[in-house]
C-alpha cells in the first residue's frame, strides 16, 4: 500500500484544481509511475466543492483515496482544508492557501464562515503549512499565477525532485512565449519558498 | 473538422474513460456518432468531434441519438451512441425493438451510470438493459479497458449482429489513467440492403425475430463462458472469493490482493459456469457489484450460494472503506480501525448559479411572487430550488415540468383552488422532451404559465450547442429554432407569448404577474445568453458605496455570488421590530455588470466601479 502516493487536491469550482492535479499526474508519469486521477466534478463546476484524487506508484488499482490515507492535502481555499482534512493519514501534511472564498449560503446568514480555518485545523491536530498564494500571485502581477504558486508549494513534498514538476508546469506555457514561462517559473519558486519559510517559522 | 491530429499509434496517454472510448471509436472506423449531453457521459462525443473522418452530432434527445445510430448501422456502417444512465430511459423504446432487428454495421451504446449521484436525479443500474433487451454488456474497470472493450464491442456487435452496451460509471468516465492507443482501421460500409422481414418490425415480422433473439442468447451465453474478458484470478487466501466488475474490481484488488477473483468484463449474460469454478476454489463467494444485485440474483437463481447485498450497501460506490469492514464482519474478524481524524464541521458549499447568470433575475422575481406552485425541470435552473430563492417545487425528469404542471392544475384540490401553476424549463430541455408536454397542456386546455429560459446553451453540462442557438456540435452555423413561433404553432395564442429580458426585473415581474392571472396557457420566454458562452458580453463592473449602504440586504436576495457581506448589525424599527442588517461589497473582479443587484437597492448605493488602486482579488 505504501508504495502508492496519495495526493488530494481540493478547492472550489473554477479555481483550477483539476488542471493542477493533472500537471501533478503528468510529473508522476514522466518519472515512470502508474497514475490515476479522479475528475469528479459534476455540478461542482458551479462554485461548489471540488476535489481531485491523485494516486501514483508502481501500479495503481482503486482510483479513490481512502479516508485517512492521503499523504498530502493541497488546499486552494482555507475552509476547504477543514472539509477534507480527515482524508489525511496521521503523519500527512496539509499545504493550505489562506484565501477565503465565501459562498452565498454564508452571505445569506444561514451558516458562519470559520473565523480561522487554518488555526482550527492545527488545533484539531492536523499538520498544516499555510501561505497566501493569492497575494503571492498578485504581487507577481497576475491572479492566474495562483495555480502555479500552489504547484510550487507542493513541489518539496513529493517523492520526486521539484525540477520534474516545474518542468511539467512550464511545459504548459511554452507556446505562450518566454515571458509567460518566466512569470510561471517565478510563481513556482515563490510557492516553494513560501512553504519553505512557513515551515522554518513553525520549526 | 478535426481540431488536432490524433496521437500516433502506440502512444501512451493520460486519458479519462471518456477520452479513451472516443479514441477507440475513431480507431474502430466508426462513421456516425450521436448523443445528447449528460454528466458523466458528455465528453465522449465532444472528444469524438475532435477526430477526423467521423460524423458526430448533438441530437435533440437520447432516443433520437440512438435512432440515428441505428440508421447508420442498418446502412452497414459502424455507429456509436452514448448517454448518461437516465438517457437510456428515454431511448429504450427504440432499444427494445432494435434487439429484434439487430444490426449489420457494429453499433455500440455507451451508458454512463452516475454511481453516487455526483450530478443526477437518481442512481440506476444500466446493466438491467442487457437483461431486459437481451444484449451483451461489457464493463471496463479503467481507461485502458474502456478503450480496449470499445474495440471488442464493435467486433462482437458485427459477429452476432447485435448492439452492444458498454456500461461505464462516473469513476471510469471521469478518472484519468494511462492508455496505450492503437491505429485506426478504415471500414467500408456494407450499404443498406432492403429486407422488410427484418427492418420493418410489424407484429408478423417481429414474432419471427423473437426466436432468433433467443438463439442469440444461447450463443452469447456460450461466448461469456469462453470470453477472455472474464478472467479468473486464483489467489492464495481462499476464505472469500469475489465476483466483481467495473471499478468495484479495482476496489476489491486494492483491499484483498491475495483473494481469488472472477472479474467480469462481459457481465451479461452472466457466465454461470465460470462463477461455479470460482465457488469451487473458496469457502465463500461475495458478489461485489455497483449498484443492483443483478449478478448476485442470477447466481442465486442458478443455485450458487453467494453473498452480495446481504452484506454490502445497495447504493453508492463500493470503495475500500466500505468493502474492508463489511468483509471483516463476514469473517468474524475485528473491523480494521482506520486512523481517520473526525470530520470537522464546516458550512456546506452547494453549487451556485454563476455571477450575472440570467436565471438570477428569474428566480429573484419568482421568489417575490406569492401563491405560486412552480414545477421545475433539469438544468442549471434546478438550482432555483435552493437559497435564497426557494422558488422551484418539483423536479423529476427531462421535460417533466410541462406534464406535471398540467397535472398540478387538473388535480388541484380545494386547498389549492387559488394557486397559480407555473412551469420553468430551459431551451434545450424544452427541445429534448418539453415541447410535447406543452402541446399536451394546450390541447387539454390547461391553466399554466410557462417560463421558457432560453439561454442558448445546454448550460449545466458546459454550454453545448443545441437547435435553439443556431450552431451545431462543430460550431458551424445551423438552422435556429424560433421559440415564439414554435410555441405558437403548438397552439399557444400569439398574445399569450412574451419575450422578455430577464435582467429587466420590473418588466419580468409585471409579465409574470399578469400572465398567471390569465386562465389559459401563457409562455414567457427569457432571451439572454448563458454567461459561460461566447454569446455573453461582459459590461462594466459595479461597486457599493459603503456610506450609502443601509444594510437592508435586498441585493443579497438576488443570489449573485459576487455580493459579499462586509459587516452585520441590528436595527430597531419604529414599530419596535428588530431587523438584521447586512452591509455589502461587490467583488468587482468577477462582477460583469449585469445590473440585477442594483434594481432592488433602495438607497442607490450600487454604482459603476471606478478603479482607484490595483485590483485586489479574493482578499478579506
Amino acid at each position: 500500500m505504501h508504495s502508492t502516493t496519495n495526493i488530494l487536491v481540493v478547492g472550489i469550482g473554477g479555481q483550477g484544481v483539476m488542471t493542477a492535479t493533472e500537471i501533478l499526474a503528468e510529473a508522476a508519469i514522466a518519472l515512470g509511475h502508474d497514475a490515476k486521477k479522479t475528475e469528479v466534478a459534476g455540478m461542482a463546476q458551479r462554485g461548489g466543492v471540488v476535489s481531485s484524487h491523485l494516486r501514483f506508484g508502481k501500479k495503481v488499482l482503486s482510483p479513490q483515496i481512502t479516508p485517512g490515507t492521503a499523504d498530502v492535502l493541497l488546499g486552494f481555499e482555507a475552509a476547504e482544508g477543514m472539509r477534507w482534512r480527515h482524508m489525511l493519514r496521521p503523519e500527512g501534511i496539509a499545504l493550505m492557501n489562506t484565501a477565503r472564498l465565501v459562498p452565498p449560503v454564508v452571505e445569506l446568514g444561514l451558516y458562519d464562515y470559520p473565523e480561522d480555518p487554518i488555526a482550527a485545523m492545527k488545533a484539531a491536530g492536523t499538520r498544516v503549512i499555510a501561505f497566501d498564494a493569492t497575494t503571492i500571485a498578485l504581487d507577481l502581477g497576475d491572479i492566474r499565477l495562483g495555480n502555479t504558486v500552489m504547484l510550487g508549494a507542493i513541489a518539496d513534498h513529493l517523492p520526486f525532485s521539484a525540477d520534474v514538476l516545474q518542468e511539467c508546469v512550464l511545459q504548459r506555457f511554452r507556446r505562450k512565449g518566454e515571458q509567460v514561462v518566466d512569470q510561471n517559473r517565478r510563481a513556482f519558486e515563490a510557492g516553494r519558498a513560501a512553504v519553505g519559510e512557513a515551515q522554518m517559522a513553525a520549526a | 473538422m478535426a481540431a488536432v491530429m490524433p496521437a500516433p499509434a502506440a502512444s501512451r496517454l493520460l486519458m479519462s474513460g471518456n477520452e479513451a472510448v472516443a479514441r477507440a471509436v475513431w480507431e474502430s472506423g466508426v462513421k456516425v456518432a450521436a448523443a445528447y449531453p449528460g454528466t458523466p457521459a458528455t465528453e465522449m462525443l465532444e472528444e469524438i468531434s475532435t477526430y477526423p473522418d467521423v460524423y458526430a452530432e448533438w441530437s435533440v434527445n437520447e432516443k433520437v441519438s440512438l435512432e440515428v445510430a441505428i440508421g447508420a448501422a442498418f446502412a452497414g456502417s459502424r455507429s456509436f451512441c452514448c448517454m448518461k444512465h437516465v438517457g437510456m430511459n428515454v431511448a429504450s423504446d427504440a432499444l427494445m425493438t432494435l434487439t429484434l432487428t439487430g444490426v449489420i454495421g457494429g453499433l455500440v451504446i455507451a451508458i454512463a451510470d452516475d454511481v453516487g449521484l455526483s450530478s443526477s436525479q437518481n442512481e440506476q443500474d444500466s446493466r438491467f438493459w442487457g437483461r431486459f433487451a437481451h444484449l451483451p454488456v461489457l464493463e471496463p474497470a479503467d481507461s485502458q479497458e474502456a478503450y480496449a472493450m470499445t474495440k471488442v464491442a464493435f467486433d462482437l456487435s458485427e459477429r452476432f449482429q447485435v448492439p452492444v452496451i458498454l456500461r461505464m460509471t462516473t469513476r471510469i468516465n471521469h478518472v484519468k489513467a494511462l492508455v496505450t492507443v492503437g491505429a485506426r482501421s478504415e471500414r467500408a460500409g456494407a450499404g443498406f440492403k432492403k429486407d422488410p422481414g427484418r427492418w420493418v418490425m410489424t407484429p408478423a415480422g417481429a414474432v419471427k425475430r423473437i426466436p432468433l433473439m433467443f438463439e442469440r442468447d444461447v450463443e452469447l451465453r456460450k461466448l461469456a463462458e469462453e470470453s477472455p474478458l472474464n478472467v479468473l484470478e486464483n489467489g492464495s487466501d481462499r476464505r472469500v472469493g469475489y465476483i466483481t466488475s467495473g471499478t468495484a474490481y479495482m476496489h476489491v484488488k486494492e483491499c484483498f490482493p491475495e483473494a481469488p477473483v472472477l472479474k467480469l468484463g462481459l457481465s451479461c449474460p452472466v457466465p454461470v459456469e465460470r462463477c461455479r469454478e470460482l465457488a469451487a476454489l473458496v469457502d465463500q463467494v461475495v458478489v461485489v457489484e455497483e449498484v443492483e444485485p443483478l449478478v448476485e440474483m442470477e447466481l442465486k437463481a442458478a443455485g450458487l450460494a453467494v453473498l452480495g447485498k446481504d452484506i454490502l450497501p445497495r447504493q453508492g460506490e463500493l470503495a475500500p472503506h466500505v468493502l474492508k469492514p463489511a468483509i471483516a464482519r463476514l469473517l468474524g474478524e475485528p473491523v480494521p480501525e482506520m486512523k481517520v481524524a473526525p470530520p470537522m464541521p464546516v458550512f456546506p458549499r452547494p453549487p451556485t448559479m454563476c455571477v450575472a447568470c440570467p436565471h438570477l433575475g428569474v428566480y429573484y422575481t419568482l421568489s417575490q411572487v406569492k401563491n405560486l406552485t412552480i414545477s421545475g425541470d433539469i438544468g442549471c435552473y434546478t438550482l432555483g430550488a435552493g437559497h435564497p430563492w426557494n422558488a422551484l417545487d418539483t423536479c423529476i425528469s427531462m421535460g417533466a415540468s410541462m406534464g406535471i404542471a398540467l397535472g398540478l392544475d387538473k388535480g388541484r384540490g380545494e386547498a389549492d383552488k387559488d394557486k397559480r401553476i407555473l412551469a420553468v424549463i430551459g431551451d434545450s430541455t424544452f427541445l429534448h422532451m418539453g415541447m410535447q408536454g406543452l402541446l399536451d397542456i394546450v390541447y387539454n386546455k390547461g391553466n399554466v404559465t410557462i417560463l421558457l429560459l432560453d439561454n442558448r446553451a445546454v448550460g449545466m453540462t458546459g454550454g453545448q450547442n443545441n437547435p435553439g442557438n443556431g450552431y451545431d456540435l462543430y460550431d458551424n452555423a445551423a438552422p435556429k429554432v424560433d421559440f415564439a413561433k414554435l410555441c405558437e404553432s403548438l397552439g399557444v395564442k400569439k398574445e399569450r407569448i412574451h419575450t422578455v429580458d430577464p435582467y429587466q426585473l420590473p418588466v419580468l415581474f409585471k409579465t409574470i404577474r399578469d400572465e398567471i392571472k390569465v386562465p389559459e396557457v401563457s409562455v414567457i420566454i427569457t432571451d439572454q445568453p448563458c454567461v459561460l458562452t461566447k454569446a455573453y458580453h461582459k459590461q462594466r463592473a459595479y461597486a457599493v458605496i459603503d456610506d450609502k449602504c443601509t444594510g437592508c440586504g435586498n441585493c443579497i436576495e438576488v443570489g449573485c455570488p459576487a455580493i459579499h457581506v462586509t459587516r452585520r448589525g441590528k436595527e430597531v424599527k419604529a414599530s419596535g421590530r428588530e431587523v438584521d442588517l447586512a452591509f455589502v461589497r461587490i467583488e468587482t473582479s468577477v462582477c460583469t455588470g449585469c445590473g440585477l443587484c442594483l434594481q432592488p437597492c433602495a438607497p442607490d448605493a450600487i454604482v459603476h466601479y471606478e478603479p482607484v488602486s490595483p485590483i485586489r482579488l479574493v482578499k478579506n
